[in-house]
């Protein structure tokens, strides 16, 4: 660490000399939250379409759970999966605590009902336009599910990088599950919590940085998306 | 168009429906009605705004179920199709538009894109067939919906005021769809506000009038004789719309 006491130009050379530390964190941190997004997304989409098509007794209280679980505390989760996953619960057996796997875990309970709710209310309202051309066409509604998803598929892309948003954010979940463990399970979050405790601004402020662009780039991606469907499907 | 490859005209099942009739929350929006349609006739429906002429085109399509009587077809159900005053077209080309319908009919999938072209090439829609199918003008997209319906090879076509928000060349373009798929061996059903093209084009005419259904004859018959009070008040245009 050099000598100087502005911890901005640091974090700056730390980013610009491609800091070893520094780019294992912030691939981890990557890995972690799309395979999280990835997973959740094959779950959620179909499920959230599903929910949208059909009309079935406590669809009602599914649609109410899953909006309130698009706020569910990261560290709840985190809990929640640490208690799974701890040596007693019940799926202590795959030793998969203080792993990425169970940091994955963890956000996939964080993203999947954010993806899920907002698919369900993007497909809906597009059903509400196509529900009598397919109809007419002799669409079965489980065939529907792939055609609305596709058409949806600008908004959709939006929601999840929503999802990964969340994921990538979050520290409570991956702190609690991965444990921050150096070179294991240490993500971007977890390491800015750690380094700013042990004063350690440079590292920190720098891995904030990179974290602010990501969250930058996630939005910018997500205008774009949303402004080349405007203009290329009116 | 010499093309036209006719399908079996007699096979087509006769439609009935008996005491139909669409309530919508204590509103009776179609009173009873009894109405058969056969053969390979253009029957159009008539009326004023609100006289239940979609309401008709939705319960006989099967896209409403009846309040009360019922729907049947007299034999298998027919292969159809529907035409909306507002195509609805999805959010893809206009290729993968009509390629999708015949993926839903089980068309094998390399004999999807040549009979895809084929048809927007009949409607005149083959410049067109890369850009997405929203953001074509009125007329093509509705030339397109009708492309769609060609290529279910429908044997009963529902038209519900297809020429409603279109320019002069692009009604003409939907009747002229309207009467090649006649020619194939299509029964139409078809609702329209227009009173010269209702002439244009009718076998017989269905009029609707305060959802009762007033009058059905002869299309020749309908104009130079009408049967009934509201038809010649609505012949002679005289009733309000």
């Amino acid at each position: 660490m050099s000598d100087d006491p502005n911890a901005f130009q640091t974090a700056l050379a730390l980013i610009l000399g491609r800091d070893p530390d520094l780019i294992g964190i912030v691939t981890l941190s990557l890995q972690v939250s799309l395979s999280a997004v990835l997973i959740a997304a094959l779950i959620a989409l179909p499920l959230g379409a599903a929910l949208a098509l059909w009309r079935f007794p406590g669809r009602g209280a599914l649609i109410v759970m899953l909006n309130a679980l698009m706020g569910l505390p990261p560290v709840v989760a985190g809990l929640a999966v640490y208690l799974l996953l701890s040596r007693a619960g019940p799926l202590g057996e795959f030793g998969l605590l203080f792993t990425p796997g169970a940091m994955v875990i963890a956000q996939v309970i964080l993203v999947l009902p954010i993806i899920a709710a907002l698919t369900r209310q993007q497909v809906e309202e597009l059903h509400g336009d196509y529900r009598e051309q397919l109809a007419s066409l002799g669409v079965s509604r489980a065939r529907r599910i792939p055609t609305l998803l596709w058409d949806a598929r600008f908004g959709l892309t939006t929601v999840m990088l929503a999802g990964f948003g969340r994921a990538s954010a979050e520290v409570g979940a991956v702190m609690i599950v991965g444990g921050n463990i150096d070179g294991v399970t240490r993500v971007m979050t977890t390491a800015i919590v750690l380094e700013t405790s042990k004063g350690n601004l440079p590292l920190a402020l720098g891995l904030g940085m990179v974290l602010l662009a990501l969250v930058a780039l996630v939005n910018a991606a997500a205008h774009l998306v949303g402004e080349t469907a405007q203009r290329r499907l009116g | 168009m010499n093309d036209l490859r006719r399908l079996p005209v007699a096979a087509i099942p006769s439609l009935a429906l008996e005491g139909v009739g669409f309530v919508h929350r204590g509103q009776t929006l179609l009173h009873p009605l009894d109405l058969r349609l056969e053969g390979c006739h253009r029957t159009l429906v008539m009326g004023p705004n609100g006289a239940g002429k979609s309401l008709l085109m939705r319960l006989a399509h099967g896209l409403l179920a009846p309040s009360r009587g019922r729907v049947r077809w007299e034999g298998r159900p027919p292969r159809q199709a529907m035409v909306f005053q507002r195509p609805v077209l999805l959010k893809r080309s206009a290729l993968a538009n009509l390629t999708y319908a015949l993926a839903i009919h089980g068309t094998p999938h390399r004999r999807r894109r040549p009979l895809a072209r084929e048809a927007l090439e009949r409607f005149g829609l083959a410049a067109l067939e890369k850009r997405p199918a929203r953001v074509l003008s009125g007329g093509e997209q509705q030339r397109l919906a009708l492309a769609r319906a060609w290529l279910v090879e429908p044997e009963v076509l529902f038209l519900d005021e297809p020429t409603a928000a279109l320019d002069p060349a692009a009604i003409q373009a939907v009747e002229a769809a309207v009467r090649d798929f006649h020619r194939r061996g299509t029964r139409i059903l078809m609702t329209t506000h227009d009173l010269q093209q209702a002439r244009r084009l009718a076998d017989d005419i269905v009029l609707l009038y305060g959802g009762r259904l007033v009058e059905h004859s002869p299309a020749e018959r309908f104009f130079a004789d009408p049967q009934t009070p509201e038809g010649s008040a609505f012949v002679r245009g005289e009733l309000v719309w």
